[in-house]
């Protein structure tokens, strides 16, 4: 087992590389140099050029390219632009809130798209399954950031009971929660209906119901061990999609995380920020597959059988 | 679809008989879809859309771009259905010009993408090897990068503007096309006809173009009607962050960036533009669900 984890691992190296050339060509093929950024519009041109050449802009490209993951496997991504902090640090500093955004949209979507999956299979062609399945479609559909700001006008303009913006309290995180969580819960609950569905219908099941087990126990011993594989494969490989709506989230709801970081860097033109930032998100993104492939074997004894037989 | 299928058309169609019992694949798609209730209600939302898109300047009863200060924020009423915003701007005529962009980045976006993605995917299911190896893992970089977070650095890099908010969106959407079409073509590569082309001499990019893509159609389709939806929502996110289509342009998701310092006072603009977007695009999505499903009931998950 931790075997197989660290080989996983090791797979993730090259897509971080390539994630590093993505991201490096991108910043620098950008138009705008950012030596002049730095300085503004009063600056003279001997500035620019002295400035350029402390910053290490006038090497080839693929010398600067070098330095840069050279830096970053050290853990050093650069100092920003805007601030003159280490870019890792900036990055520190955002990433608990972005963090605990994303375990809490995650949770809402599991706690609220599995439920609502489940009865729409058990009730399926009736009403109940008609409205949990639109209602589903409906949460994939509605931009995130309409969504926000509907919630803004309701819970803090027209019923006063939540703070707009700002994250110090709970009451802060409840809006963002379901702003962030609304797209994966409809993706888990259409899974969770169509696996549901499948199961339902095999032979085990038949088998369980005929030996007399209550169907309580069978739903929750025989049918949902099976439909959480493919569940946790859709929920994992979202988490990384839902990972950019952070980007909304902190937007609107002023949260100071790495989605508003990212954002604000560009909008800056802070190249070393922007290309930190992405180069986090993808390893964050790498992380969170690799601990799915885990969980996989965790729910899955065939699965957790064939690594024992690798080791 | 399926060119066997098609094959069995063309050589039946020899004796006469034989042709008018069978339709075309695509009539047997049509009838399938017609059963599906939901799926037409979702075709015919799209359809009236694109309607709506076109025939913007007869519709909208003012100019999208009229300033009137004169009547600034005021609410819905007959004379500005959904009111106007803080120009004193008609929201109906707005929210009615909105559509013709969303609809155009989509589709265009959608069209960048399949387009490149295909033929990426069509190579390498078509050659496989090295070739593949590399394109897929190539793709993998871009999935390992949260969609609209690749789509952000792309449009900072390029600037913003339409043609490069679309170019953003449709990198961004590449890799989901690359690979489906890749699984296809895998399945194709080795059938007699794409043999039979070999034999009598064709090149590869001619059996590519002529004989493996089509036979991805159906899964290229579906992916670009979900895609569609996607693209949509993506442009007016970039908008809505400032970093899309940039004001005055009557563009939906930069009209609720701009209405959102107005949400206490003036909650409509907010609300209507939204509520375009949200239609769209669960019009498109309930619309992709029926077509996957009756363009091959294989592909229903």
């Amino acid at each position: 087992m931790l075997r197989y984890f660290f080989k996983r691992l090791m797979f993730l190296v090259p897509v971080l590389f390539g994630v590093s050339i993505l991201i490096f060509s991108i910043v620098h093929l950008a138009p705008g140099d950012p030596a002049e950024v730095m300085l503004g519009p009063a600056a003279t041109q001997e500035d620019i050029a002295n400035l350029r050449e402390q910053l290490g802009l006038t090497k080839p490209l693929y010398v600067q390219y070098g330095i840069f993951l050279g830096n970053a496997l050290k853990g050093d991504l650069g100092r920003s632009i805007k601030s003159n902090a280490p870019v890792m640090e900036e990055i520190m500093e955002r990433f608990p809130a972005t963090l605990t955004l994303a375990l809490l949209g995650m949770t809402f979507a599991i706690v609220v798209g599995l439920p609502l999956g489940i009865l729409a299979a058990l009730k399926q062609n009736t009403w109940v399954d008609a409205l949990c399945s639109f209602l589903a479609l409906v949460g994939f559909s509605i931009p995130n950031f309409w969504i926000a700001l509907m919630l803004m006008l309701l819970l803090s303009i027209y019923i006063p009971i939540l703070p707009s913006s700002g994250f110090d309290s709970w009451k802060n995180l409840i809006m963002p929660t379901i702003v962030l969580g609304i797209q994966t819960m409809a993706v888990i609950a259409r899974m969770t209906r169509s696996s549901m569905l499948e199961v339902i219908r095999q032979d085990y099941v038949r088998t369980a119901k005929a030996k007399g087990i209550s169907d309580r126990l069978v739903l929750t011993r025989h049918i949902l061990s099976n439909v959480m594989i493919p569940v946790v494969t859709i929920a994992g490989l979202y988490f990384g999609h839902q990972l950019g709506g952070v980007v909304i989230t902190e937007t609107v709801f002023s949260i100071p995380g790495l989605g508003r970081l990212i954002v604000d860097a560009i909008r800056a033109q802070d190249y070393p920020v922007v290309q930190g930032g992405v180069l986090f998100f993808a390893f964050c993104v790498g992380i969170v597959n690799l601990l799915v492939d885990l969980l996989y074997a965790v729910l899955d004894p065939r699965i957790k059988a064939q690594y024992r037989a690798a080791k | 679809m399926n060119s066997e299928r098609q094959s069995i058309v063309t050589l039946s169609a020899a004796d006469g008989k034989v042709r008018e019992k069978r339709r075309s694949p695509w009539w047997e798609v049509w009838r399938r879809l017609r059963r599906n209730k939901a799926a037409l209600v979702g075709m015919t939302v799209v359809v009236l859309l694109v309607v709506v898109a076109i025939l913007a300047p007869v519709l909208a009863p003012y100019d999208p771009n009229q300033t009137n200060m004169t009547q600034r924020l005021k609410g819905p009423s007959s004379a500005h259905p959904l009111g106007t915003d803080n120009f004193g701007r008609d929201m109906l005529s707005r929210v009615i010009y909105g559509s013709r962009i969303s609809l155009y980045v989509g589709f265009v976006a959608v069209g960048i993408g399949a387009i490149f993605g295909g033929i990426l995917g069509a190579i390498c299911g078509y050659y496989g090897g090295r070739l593949d190896n590399f394109i897929m893992r190539c793709m993998d970089v871009l999935l390992a990068i949260p969609q609209i977070i690749l789509a952000i650095a792309i449009v900072g890099a390029l600037g913003t503007s339409l043609l490069n908010l679309m170019i953003a969106v449709g990198i961004s959407q590449l890799p989901r096309y690359a690979r489906v079409v890749r699984a296809s073509a895998l399945t194709v590569r080795g059938q007699e006809f794409v043999e039979a082309a070999k034999a009598v001499g064709a090149s590869d990019a001619r059996i590519i173009i002529e004989n493996i893509l089509p036979n991805c159609m159906a899964p290229i389709i579906v992916q670009s009607t979900l895609g569609v939806a996607q693209a949509i929502l993506s442009a007016a996110a970039l908008s809505f962050l400032g970093l899309g289509i940039q004001p005055p342009t009557a563009e939906w998701g930069s009209m609720l960036s701009s209405g959102r310092q107005f949400l206490r006072q003036a909650p409509y603009l907010t609300f209507f533009p939204g509520l375009a977007i949200s239609i769209v695009v669960l019009a498109l999505n309930i619309f992709g669900d029926g077509l996957r499903d009756s363009l091959d009931p294989k592909l229903r998950q």
